[in-house]
């Protein structure tokens, strides 16, 4: 009974804790171990499950690769080099070419997307040509760039452009049209010029939208690099895969396809650092 | 005679119509003629949807009329005025900056450096009574010190006319309550005009000097009641004196009747 009547809120950060609080903190973390317990079991029963496969013959290694094949090839890659040159050199080329389409393709989409949505005329003109230009398969514009630009690393960076661009434009156009009217109006009767309205009104409330574009689109730019370089490169990941393909070697695609996983993570990782110090006037997300 | 500077806020013959999607127009207001004092503290009240927030918007030059002429101390109001300030309805502080940054947001945006505007802020925030969450965001605030904030943020201006949207409707009954009597409490001190929308009809007569009655939509005014009750006055207590009762009987009819007619139309919603 007295257990009940503790006044749990009030409890000093150094007395010891009330018993339902440390039970509430208990069940807690018993959930945590849980639940990542049972998310190393699921990894666990599928990489074994495939292996079991594959050496029972179930699954032809040859299609379908293994994974202690995988991680002999990333081992045989990270130790003697690959086939088209040492391993770093690829991954450096590809993120690269993708860092820097993603870098232009989203400064030109968040500015235009800006313009564009402070503008309703220009909007008006544009919109329909960007709809249009959006509807296009843009990889294929990866042939183009090739023939312009060569089999060096701009090609690549142009079509990471041209894939980053439209999402984050339109992110940003959609972003700037959200902005809460009366937000808008209560800072112009405070004074603000138009360029203050979109400075200190527009630009802070379309961020959350830009942001959330940047994460999808950082993919896009990774795609876009790799497309590249399938079509036609020196170096990168795209044609590290694209070697493996042609040489039947299923367990290379499958490595090449882990490193591009890892540096994708590593990116999105610090993608949401910067997120979380640009809005950190959010209200935390909801957790149930 | 319209460079008399005897009115703070004057509309003659004001006509504000909408076109609808069927190609019709909606007029909001026509024929719209009020006279408001400077220092006077003028409430408007009408039914729901008649045109009051459209009126506010004319007056702080965020829309324009389709006829006649709106004045601000006998000159014509052809964009947004810097005298003006407007308290919303809904929420329209900045959510992604702090309590002193939404106060200090005025006077920098009309050239003031930040350190001098932060002086005059933090005076603001003493007076509403929100020292202590300088650097809280508007969304750690309650619904009641967020509008304490809006206020900071709208009276640092120093308006001579203060145009208020159904400020406090979003309010509970207490709050609302405290958040009148600091409100009258600022206005002591700032002398502007005012000009208060609301469909609180005792809450007009709390407070106002002057309430009009709009009619049902398209709007104009109906009668004009002068409230003759002591300044200062005690909002709590006021309400259930003798004086007031007799006021709010008589403008409830008034108003009833328009509500009447507004439901007739069909133009329940805003």
């Amino acid at each position: 009974m007295s257990d009940v009547s503790l006044p749990v809120g009030t409890t000093a950060p150094m007395a010891p804790m009330p018993p339902l609080q440390r039970s509430l903190v208990m069940q807690m973390r018993r959930r945590r171990q849980l639940v990542i317990t049972l998310r190393l079991l699921v990894l666990v029963v599928f990489i074994g499950g495939w292996e079991v496969a594959v050496r029972l013959e179930w699954l032809d290694p040859f299609f379908y690769g293994q994974p202690s094949g995988i991680v002999m090839r990333l081992i045989e890659w990270i130790r003697d080099g690959t086939s088209v040159g040492p391993l770093w050199v690829q991954v450096w080329v590809t993120m690269y070419e993708a860092g820097l389409g993603f870098l232009i393709g989203a400064a030109m989409g968040i500015v235009c997307g800006i313009a564009l949505g402070r503008n309703a005329m220009l909007a008006d003109i544009f919109s329909i040509y960007i709809k249009i230009a959006n509807s296009v398969p843009r990889v294929v514009l990866g042939s183009i760039f090739i023939v312009s630009l060569g089999l060096g690393m701009w090609s690549k960076v142009a079509l990471a452009v041209v894939m980053v661009f439209f999402v984050v434009f339109g992110n940003a156009f959609q972003g700037v049209r959200e902005a809460d009217r009366n937000i808008i109006a209560n800072a112009r009767i405070l004074g603000a010029s138009h360029w203050q309205v979109t400075r200190h009104v527009v630009i802070p409330s379309a961020l959350s939208w830009i942001l959330a574009s940047l994460h999808v689109s950082f993919g896009f730019a990774l795609i876009g690099a790799i497309v590249g370089e399938f079509l036609g490169a020196r170096h990168g990941m795209g044609l590290l895969i694209a070697t493996a393909q042609g040489s039947f070697d299923s367990d290379g695609v499958f490595a090449a396809m882990i490193v591009i996983a890892v540096v994708a993570l590593a990116a999105e990782w610090l993608l949401t650092l910067l997120e979380n110090r640009l809005v950190s006037w959010r209200p935390e997300p909801l957790r149930e | 005679m319209p460079q008399q500077p005897d009115s703070a806020v004057r509309l003659q013959g004001v006509a504000r119509r909408f076109p609808t999607l069927d190609g019709g127009l909606i007029s909001a207001l026509e024929d719209f003629d009020l006279d408001i004092r400077p220092g006077e503290f003028c409430a408007i009240v009408g039914p729901t949807g008649c045109g009051k927030s459209t009126t506010l918007g004319l007056v702080a030059g965020l829309a324009r009329p389709q006829a006649g002429a709106v004045s601000l101390f006998g000159r014509p109001v052809d964009s947004i005025d810097r005298r003006v300030g407007f308290v919303f309805q809904q929420d329209a502080l900045f959510p992604w900056r702090n309590v002193l940054s939404n106060v200090v947001a005025g006077p920098m945006f009309r050239g003031m450096t930040r350190a001098k505007a932060e002086v005059t802020a933090r005076d603001w925030l003493q007076r509403v009574g929100l020292s202590a969450f300088e650097t809280s965001y508007p969304h750690q605030l309650s619904g009641g010190m967020r509008k304490r904030v809006a206020l900071a943020q709208t009276f640092i201006n120093g308006p001579d006319v203060l145009l208020m949207d159904e400020p406090f409707s979003a309010l509970d009954v207490q709050t609302r309550e405290l958040m009148q009597e600091e409100l009258l409490g600022l206005w002591a001190q700032n002398k502007g005009a005012v000009m208060f929308v609301t469909h609180d009809l005792d809450e007009a007569i709390l407070l106002a000097d002057r309430v009009a009655v709009l009619t049902a939509r398209p709007a104009r005014v109906k009668s004009i009641y002068t409230i003759d009750l002591p300044r200062p006055r005690n909002v709590a207590d006021l309400r259930y004196e003798p004086a007031f009762i007799r006021v709010a009987k008589q403008l409830s009819d008034d108003l009833r009747e328009e509500v009447m007619r507004a439901r007739k139309q069909g133009t329940a919603a805003t």
